[in-house]
Parts: structure tokens; C-alpha cells; sequence
């Protein structure tokens, strides 16, 4: 049966399940919205802007398995909606974005709302699409589901230009897709998988060191038995938090820029790390010369063989998706006579437990007179159970948030780690809600990070979303301020956050109900009322200390062991 | 140091330019880049003339593989390899200098595809290093203008890039 291009892609959409798609109409997707319209099973959210659209997608891909799907018109929609195409890129986050595009046959000639957006979305895409053909319309979003979902994901953007939206063709949905140049492993090689298990069972002080690649793999439970089984400590980096469960013994917390002091040793100082679906990032790793003072072997796993030796040498490369290549190496260890060694791993962790009692554990000095955001983020986690869906804006609070909510399930934690995109949060945690229907979200934001993207408020009321938002309103962009004080000798230029909104008031305007908290007993029971009712979206404006900087730190540039810890200022 | 990198891609709109833009947006170096369709018109065969550490060449191979386009990619450096490059050189010269342009180009297997009263067009097709040289040895300021289309690259003998 013929179709137009318009009507196609939206059966392409039903065909791959998709439930909601986040998107703003315009003139050169005015045919996809009409076939929109004339269906009910995919359910389109009316964002306030592209950008929303584009992080309530990918939050809505964080929080589930699935691909999250963004709808967007030609031009300023798509230059807007580049800053969540690029945030998903960061994370490796699969995404479909469809753009609209003018009239194949006005391409080039400046036409109203053009843009090259292949060209512009390029850098930050796992792939693109100009659909010149109406036929190619299926086949091609089949190719960008595929891509999106398949190896390391990643966001893929397909253009259609009106005319083409217009046009008919018949509609067959291709069961399967074939890229010659596209052939994502899944296994890793045995060999190397045997090399990595022996070099672990020989280790005196192994490290296990998990980033977001478990998290999107869903490999947590291969990890946790890994851990087990070796026995050795293990760390979580920003993006894989709850891959392994924080609350459990062998967890030493986060590493890096603002991870704990026993993580940050524990890296610097094992024999052998292994590395699974993280990338040793400036953020983690600090000073990469710094780190490679110290000797020790290097195990990397990741599914992205440029993600391996790009920032530090690696002795045994494995080249894989995580979950096979963890089962791999688990049935090579269990089927090793070798265990590890009890001897040496009790000498590690003394070692370890050592550096925890140095650093002191994450800590912060709390006060009756005014509310210390750690404070916040601590009673969040008590009164959720440590069960909640935590979205987070970029910045001080994020790193509080991600220090003190223990996150002890994957998929729970979802921020902007790579591009650190201030204006995530509660987009993002409009796409959690949605495909969590009944699950308690909260977004953690500060003032200057909620400001960025406030409009969702008005998205969040029209589709009934009962996200519960704490800002932690320190009147600082508090990050930016904390590295003035610290290296700008305290010239705090543009941080401070003059004539803000009444919050409150602002939460009401757009139909929410908003609380200001000032002081800290009023902490627990704001946060009480707030996620006691149920249906409703609840602002909450905590005023925090303004003066609270974020510990323990690695100073850019410098090396993991080189960390400030609160007690040193 | 020096690498010659071959690679297949497809033969689609904007190929080119995710190549391109790779190495900008990573701050590679190219000397040359030369890209043609091959027999089979659905894949374009590319040659990249670019240098860097060890690290930085083994990061160029891995994310270009990594493009979705790119179906395979041969560092041609790390074995036995041809590399031939074509000049075309437009010279100003009458009568003795001209001869005795011709005689050099002769050396390099260069021929003279165009001549006019006071110009002379020079054809030759050699390694980047050895048309360095022939322009060294002729007299510069007789240089019109100089088209190089980059190095094109392929292994020795049993050294294949194909799908």
C-alpha cells in the first residue's frame, strides 16, 4: 500500500515499539505531524523547546533499554536541538533524532529555516542521514535504530526534506539491517580474555575500575560477580554509578576530580586495574603523565577499540561487548585452578581500609543555621529508600549528588557526564517519568542549571509529570566559583547569580507547587511533603551555604594522588 | 613520523567531508588526501598522507575505522607499499632554458603535455619526495604553477585492500 514519506515514518516508529517521541512542530515537519495526528499509538510530548526534546529522549534512553526518539523542524530546530545531540554523543546514549529539512529542491539556495544539518550535527553524531528518495525513507530509519542500539551507541540523526515528507511509496519495514562497513563485535578475543585472567589471579592488589559501558550493557550483574570473585575493590566512575551497588564493602566510591581519597589511591597504586566500559578520561584520571609514574598493568575492555590506548597505555587490550566479554572472562577465572590470592588481598585492603580512614570518608561539616547541601542530597536518599530515579543538572550539586546518593541499581543515576550540559536535569527527567509511569523521580538542579531549560515546567504540567525538583539555590554558579576561590584568588567574575525569580512563585505560574526551605530543619519535612504527594510536580528552593565547595578534589592537571581533601584548606 | 593510510568507503554524499572533518576535529594532520571511486562505483578508495607519534597514527587508523562509512582501512607504512603522486608543472621559458628544462624533466620520466610561445606544461608522476626533488633542480622562477594531486598508495605484491 502506498504511503506518503510522512506516514511512513511514523509506521517505522510503530514498528520499532516506540512508545513516545519528544518533539516541536514547524514548517518543514508539518506532514510528519499531520501523520501524527492521524494515529494513536506512538504518543508525541510537546517540549518547549528542541533542546528539551532532545535530553527527555535521552533520558528516557537512560532510564530504560530502549532507543529514545526526538522530532525536530528544520533550521533553528535543529541548531537547538545540537546541544542534546552532542550530550547523548558524550554518553553514548542511542538516540534517533528526525529533523525536517526544506524541499530537497530548495537545498542549498538559503532557504527559509535552512540549515546544513548533516554538516552541523556531524561531529557529534554516530551517524546521519539525507533521505533523497522517498523510498529510502524505511530502510533508513531501520539503519538508524540498528546503529543507534547496536556497539557503542550513540545518537543518529535522519534529515527529510518536506517534499520528500510528501511523496508517496509503498511501505515495507525491512526485518533486518546489512552494513558491509559496520560490524560492531560482540565477543572478545579468547586469547587476550585468558591473558586478562591470568594477570588478574597474579595480582597482589587488583582494581576494578567500571564505567557507563557496564551501565548501558547491562552488565552489572556480570560485574558484581567479577567483583566477587576477585575479591578486590571496585570503583565506579560518574557514568557508572549503581553498576555496582554503592552500599556494598568492596565499593571505595567514585574516582577522580571530585571521587574519594581511596578510590583515587586504589588507582594510582594497584598492580593490575581493569578497565570495563570506561575511558580514562582528564576527569578521572587526572594528569595522564602523572599516573603513568606509577607502574601497574593495564587490562582495558571496551566495545570501542579507540576508547583503548587513547589516553594511557594498555597491557591487554579486549575489544567487545561487555556482557559476553565479562562471561568470558568470568567462566576463564572460575575454570582456573589459580585463585586469587587470600594472603595479598588481605594486605590490599588493609591498605585500602587505610586510605579511608586518611581520607575520612566523604564528609562535610553540617550546621543548625544554614543548609548544607550535602545535607539535602543525604535526607533525599533516606526518604527515597535509595530507590529513586535521580536526574542532575551540571555542577556543584551534580558532584553532591553523585557522592552522597548511593546508587546501588543501574539506570537510576542520569546526568550529563561527558559535555556536562548545564539544563539537562529536568528535561531528562521528564523522559524518565514517561517511561517509568509510577516511579519516583527527583531532579537535582541548582538555580543557574534549572534556569536553562525552566520552560519544561510547562511540559511537565501539560503531560502530568510528577517529577520532584530540588534545587540547591546558592545564588552562585557554585563550580565556577569554587574554582575561582580556589585559582582565581577568590575574583569571583560573573559566578554570582543577581535578580533570580521568586522559584516559588514561578513553580505556581506554571501550575506546580513550589517550597522555599531556608533553614535545615526544615529540610526533612519539605522533602516529606513533597514526594507524599504523589501527582504532583513539587519545586523545591533550598537555600544553601553559598561558601560549601565540593571534596575531596583533584585540581585540573594534576595527579590522583595529588588530591585536596577537606580538612587541607 | 610519515604514514600513508588507504582506506575503502563508500561512494555517498558527505563521505568525504566525515573524513575531513575527523581529522579537524582531532587536530590530525593531512599532507595529502586523494579519493576516487574504484571499479566498483559504489566504494571510493582514499589515500591520506598524514604524520604523528605512533599513538596518534594508531588513533587515526581506530576512528576512522570507527566511521560507519569506512569499511576498511590499511596503514600502508607498516609494510611493503607503491606511492606515486602526479605534478602537473605550467613553466615561463624560450629557447636554451627551455631546453634545458626538458632535459630535466627527462631525468624524472617527466613529458611536456602543453606548450605554447612562452610556456611549457610538464607532466610527471613519481613518490612525493622524488617531485620535491625535480622541483629543486629546475629554476623557480620560472614556475607558472604547480597542481599536485597528492599521493595515491597500494601494497607491494600480495598486499590487498579490497572487500
Amino acid at each position: 500500500m502506498e504511503l506518503t514519506g510522512a506516514e511512513i515514518a511514523i509506521r517505522c516508529l510503530q514498528e520499532e515499539g516506540v512508545e513516545y517521541i519528544f518533539g516541536y512542530p514547524g514548517g518543514a515537519v508539518l506532514h510528519i505531524y499531520d501523520a501524527l495526528f492521524q494515529q494513536d499509538k506512538v504518543k508525541h510530548v510537546l517540549v518547549r523547546h528542541e533542546q528539551a526534546a532532545v535530553h527527555a529522549a535521552d533520558g528516557y534512553a537512560r532510564s530504560s533499554e530502549k532507543v529514545g526518539v526526538a522530532l525536530v523542524t528544520s533550521g533553528p530546530g535543529i541548531t537547538n536541538a545540537v546541544t542534546g545531540i552532542a550530550t547523548a554523543y558524550m554518553d553514548s546514549i542511542p538516540l534517533v533524532v528526525i529533523s525536517g529539512q526544506v524541499p530537497s529542491f530548495a537545498i542549498g539556495e538559503d532557504a527559509f529555516q535552512e540549515v546544513d544539518a548533516v554538516g552541523i550535527t556531524r561531529p557529534c553524531v554516530k551517524h546521519n542521514f539525507l533521505i533523497k528518495d522517498v523510498k529510502d525513507i524505511a530502510p533508513t530509519i531501520k539503519k538508524a535504530f540498528y546503529l543507534a542500539k547496536s556497539g557503542r551507541p550513540g545518537p543518529v540523526l535522519v534529515d527529510i526534506p518536506k517534499d520528500i515528507s510528501n511523496q508517496k511509496a509503498d511501505f515495507v519495514y525491512p526485518d533486518k539491517v546489512n552494513i558491509r562497513s559496520y560490524n560492531p563485535l560482540g565477543k572478545g578475543d579468547s586469547a587476550q580474555i585468558k591473558l586478562a585472567a591470568q594477570m588478574l589471579l597474579e595480582a597482589k592488589r587488583p582494581m576494578i575500575y567500571a564505567g557507563g559501558g557496564v551501565v548501558l550493557s547491562g552488565a552489572s550483574a556480570q560485574l558484581t560477580e567479577l567483583v566477587r570473585l576477585l575479591g578486590a575493590p571496585c570503583t565506579n566512575t560518574l557514568m557508572g554509578l549503581g553498576g555496582f551497588p554503592a552500599n556494598d564493602k568492596q565499593f571505595v566510591g567514585m574516582p577522580g576530580m571530585h571521587g574519594t581519597y581511596e578510590a583515587c589511591m586504589a588507582m594510582q597504586y594497584c598492580d593490575v586495574l581493569i578497565a570495563i566500559g570506561a575511558r580514562f578520561d582528564d576527569r578521572v584520571v587526572g594528569n595522564v603523565e602523572h599516573f603513568a609514574q606509577v607502574p601497574r598493568k593495564i587490562i582495558h575492555i571496551d566495545i570501542d577499540p579507540s576508547s583503548i590506548a587513547k589516553r594511557v597505555k594498555v597491557d591487554v587490550p579486549v575489544v567487545g561487548e561487555l556482557k559476553p566479554v565479562l562471561e568470558q572472562l568470568l567462566s576463564e577465572l572460575h575454570s582456573s585452578k589459580q585463585k586469587p590470592n587470600a594472603t595479598d588481598m588481605a594486605a590490599w585492603w588493609k591498605q585500602v581500609d587505610e586510605w579511608r580512614v586518611k581520607g575520612g570518608g566523604l564528609r562535610y561539616k553540617n550546621s543548625d543555621e544554614i543548609i548544607k547541601p550535602q545535607f539535602v542530597i543525604e535526607k533525599l536518599y533516606e526518604i527515597t529508600g535509595g530507590d529513586a530515579f535521580v536526574t542532575s543538572d551540571v555542577g556543584q550539586h551534580q558532584m553532591w549528588t553523585a557522592q552522597y546518593y548511593k546508587f546501588n541499581k543501574p539506570r537510576r543515576w542520569i546526568n550529563s557526564g561527558g559535555l556536562g550540559t548545564m539544563g539537562f536535569g529536568l528535561p531528562a527527567a521528564m523522559g524518565v517519568q514517561l517511561i517509568n509511569p509510577g516511579a519516583t523521580v527527583a531532579c537535582v538542579t541548582g538555580e543557574g542549571s534549572i534556569q536553562m531549560n525552566i520552560q519544561e515546567l510547562s511540559t511537565c504540567k501539560q503531560f502530568h509529570l510528577p517529577i520532584k525538583v530540588l534545587s540547591l539555590n546558592n545564588r552562585y554558579l557554585g563550580m565556577v566559583r569554587q574554582w575561582q576561590e580556589f585559582f582565581h584568588g577568590n575574583r569571583y567574575s560573573e559566578s554570582y547569580m543577581d535578580a533570580l525569580p521568586d522559584f516559588v512563585k514561578l513553580a505556581e505560574a506554571y501550575g506546580h507547587m513550589g517550597i522555599r526551605i531556608d533553614k535545615p530543619a526544615d529540610v526533612e519535612p519539605a522533602i516529606k511533603e513533597a514526594f507524599a504527594r504523589k501527582n504532583e510536580l513539587v519545586f523545591m528552593d533550598f537555600r544553601t551555604d553559598p561558601t560549601e565547595n565540593v571534596f575531596p578534589m583533584v585540581p585540573g592537571g594534576k595527579g590522583l594522588s595529588e588530591v585536596i581533601l577537606a580538612e587541607d584548606l | 613520523m610519515r604514514h600513508i593510510i588507504s582506506l575503502l568507503m563508500e561512494n555517498e554524499a558527505g563521505a568525504l567531508s566525515r573524513v575531513a572533518g575527523l581529522f579537524s576535529a582531532r587536530g590530525y594532520n593531512i599532507e595529502s588526501l586523494s579519493v576516487a571511486p574504484t571499479e566498483d562505483p559504489t566504494l571510493s578508495r582514499m589515500t591520506i598522507v598524514t604524520s604523528g607519534s605512533d599513538a596518534i597514527i594508531e588513533q587515526i587508523n581506530k576512528q576512522l575505522n570507527k566511521l560507519i562509512d569506512v569499511a576498511a582501512v590499511m596503514d600502508l607504512s607498516e609494510g611493503e607499499h607503491l606511492e606515486r603522486e602526479l605534478m602537473l608543472v605550467k613553466v615561463r621559458g624560450e629557447g636554451s632554458a627551455c631546453d634545458e628544462l626538458k632535459r630535466v624533466a627527462q631525468g624524472f620520466h617527466g613529458r611536456v603535455i602543453d606548450e605554447s610561445n612562452a610556456t611549457c606544461t610538464i607532466e610527471l608522476t613519481d613518490t612525493c619526495a622524488k617531485l620535491d626533488e625535480f622541483l629543486q633542480a629546475i629554476n623557480p622562477d620560472m614556475i607558472l604553477e604547480t597542481v599536485r594531486t597528492g599521493a595515491s598508495g597500494i601494497g607491494r605484491g600480495e598486499r590487498i585492500l579490497k572487500l
